[in-house]
């Protein structure tokens, strides 16, 4: 019955039975109750049902990283748990065997700084200007934007050999050159924050309006449409970040040292030391996209 | 100024006489140039070498020889492995996905509980596969919790056959890449649950049907091809998947895995630039498999407005 009252009142048709006291006075809620069970109107299930179905779907995904976290406190096979492997982390005894993981860690956050700023000075201005001034391309910039999801990343890599042989010959073999391969691998993710963001906005309406009370083109971008889109740009930045970190691909097929391939080679050695930094950055990206999550959520209520 | 504007001002000019070649040139486009180059080098030209690379023997000389490859039963059984192992992940995962979403409608679209599904779902479909090989190996490897677990309260080892040093092979990889298909269908499937409308149900309860004929004659028409164009998402994401396998598997196996061995080695399995012959039967299945996406959704999106 309470579950009745609440899926009525949850679909807005009845204002009266905000008590379920006060309903069992009324003639309808009487004989609904006479016919034995409430009709329920609308696709949502039975409190029952969700509830059943979120805690089975919730034991299947938290149990490997509860098995994550058992993992990384055991002691060898003795059954016992200790906090020695968090210590060795911090160690600096030891830190000539996790020297490749920091080294790839280091790499993986410059690519990071590197993509964002090709997100943020070469695929943000061209949205902008596609939406000002060629509206007509806006639907080419979209297809070309997703495209990397259509191509399997192995394929891309198998392409980049050869492009990365040049690049090697021009800047170097560093692993900070792997941001431009990745910065494709993110476009599709990136394109779309900023894009439901720009959806929003009457930019060629704001720009005018910012042009005819005298501001260049130069303060109509850093202050008028960035800061209405900054929600948008720090979502797509923070993925950016996500998507690089754990970008693997790449960096296997064109064998530089990132954070992902370090965990891979850490893993024969060390596994509990692998394991404790996958953890860290499962808890890192997951805290990202809440933070994105949240943004969006507080924006619609508002 | 808008282009609309630009021109009005450009045209009026001509008709006053003025010189149209006085108009300063519009140099917008060269805006567009530094975006261009970028996808240019490094999307169009790293897939059309991957592709291409495929035609050429390792002279330099263009052949279709290399694409007798595809007859090799190496290389068929790597499809054929790939084919079943996506198969079965991408319909399990939209089967298990879309029951997520159903009991996912019961909660506040801005709530707590959908963020956190939502964030938690992004992060295991798309912050990389490594690291839930890992999640994995500490559940049913042979040393897993649940794997230990099990064998100290039942006496099963290794899951019966399940777990443990099964986990190394393809068919282990299905729990695996589970763990990454359904929140991708969370996360694919769900705006076109949010677009049932009440007022659709509604209508069905005033004509008299029940909740399990509203599902099957009016929900689950509505539903179905973004339900099978998720689910081919699903396929086109395990196929082209490479993390999660490198990280369990060494060698072969399935073909994204074939052609990065492929690539160490000069002449494998008598082809020249084996991993370009792959990569082009990748990209032949995507782009079918991409098309039948698109169909599908523009036949959901008509209920999507």
């Amino acid at each position: 019955m309470s579950a009745g009252v609440e899926d009525v009142r949850a679909s807005g048709t009845s204002e009266e039975s905000t008590t379920p006291l006060r309903a069992v006075g009324r003639p309808e809620a009487v004989a609904r109750r006479a016919l034995g069970r409430t009709p329920r109107v609308g696709a949502a299930p039975s409190r029952a049902t969700s509830t059943i179905v979120l805690v089975l779907a919730g034991v299947f995904f938290l149990v490997p990283i509860a098995a994550m976290v058992e993992f990384s406190l055991r002691q060898g096979r003795t059954g016992s748990y200790t906090l020695q492997h968090y210590a060795a982390v911090l160690d600096p005894a030891q830190e000539y065997a996790y020297d490749g993981l920091f080294q790839g860690t280091l790499n993986s956050l410059a690519i990071c700084a590197i993509t964002v700023l090709i997100v943020l000075l070469v695929l943000l201005p061209t949205m902008i200007l596609v939406e000002l001034r060629y509206p007509a391309l806006r639907r080419a910039l979209e297809f070309v934007c997703i495209l990397p999801i259509t191509i399997p990343t192995v394929v891309i890599g198998v392409g980049f050999l050869p492009v990365y042989s040049v690049i090697a010959r021009l800047v170097g073999s560093d692993a900070w050159s792997l941001a431009f391969a990745i910065g494709i691998i993110v476009l599709p993710y990136a394109y779309r924050p900023i894009a439901v963001n720009l959806q929003g906005l009457d930019v060629a309406m704001l720009s005018e309006a910012a042009r005819s009370l005298g501001a260049g083109w130069g303060t109509v971008m850093v202050r008028v449409l960035v800061p209405n889109l900054r929600r948008g740009i720090l979502a797509s930045c923070f993925i950016t970040i996500a998507v690089v970190l754990g970008e693997f691909t790449i960096a296997t097929f064109l064998s530089r040292t990132t954070f992902q391939t370090a965990l891979v080679l850490i893993q024969h050695t060390d596994p509990y030391v692998a394991v404790i930094f996958a953890l860290l950055a499962l808890v890192f990206g997951f805290v990202l996209l809440l933070v994105i999550g949240r943004l969006g959520a507080v924006r619609r209520r508002a | 100024m808008t282009l609309a504007a630009r021109t009005a001002r450009a045209r009026g000019a001509r008709d006053a006489g003025t010189e149209p070649s006085r108009r300063r040139p519009d140099l917008g486009w060269l805006g567009l140039a530094p975006f261009s180059v970028y996808v240019v080098l490094f999307l169009l030209l790293p897939a059309a070498l991957a592709v291409g690379s495929g035609f050429f023997t390792r002279d330099g000389a263009f052949t279709l020889a290399n694409l007798a490859a595809f007859g090799n039963p190496i290389v068929l059984k790597d499809f054929l492995d790939s084919f079943w192992l996506s198969a079965v992940t991408a319909v399990l995962g939209a089967v298990f996905g879309a029951t997520i979403c159903y009991a996912l409608l019961r909660a506040r679209p801005d709530g707590l509980l959908r963020s956190v599904v939502d964030a938690g779902s992004s992060v295991l479909a798309q912050f990389g596969g490594v690291m839930l090989a890992f999640a994995w190996i500490a559940t049913i490897g042979s040393q897993g919790l649940v794997t230990v677990l099990v064998a100290q309260l039942t006496g099963i080892e290794s899951l019966g056959g399940l777990g443990g040093p099964s986990l190394y092979t393809v068919a282990g990889l299905i729990p695996v890449y589970l763990y990454f298909q359904v929140p991708l269908m969370v996360l694919s499937f769900m705006p076109a649950m949010e677009g049932l409308r009440q007022a659709w149900a509604e209508a069905a309860a005033t004509l008299g049907a029940t909740r399990a004929t509203y599902w099957r004659r009016i929900a689950m028409p509505i539903l179905a091809p973004a339900f099978f164009g998720c689910a081919i998402l699903l396929f086109a994401n395990a196929f082209s998947s490479f993390a999660t396998a490198a990280a369990l598997i060494d060698q072969g196996g399935i073909v994204p895995l074939r052609i990065f061995s492929s690539l160490s080695s000069e002449t494998v399995l008598g082809a020249d630039n084996l991993a370009g012959v792959l990569a082009l039967g990748m990209v032949v299945v995507m782009v079918v498999l991409m098309a039948a996406y698109g169909l599908l959704q523009r036949r959901a999106a008509r209920w999507q407005r």
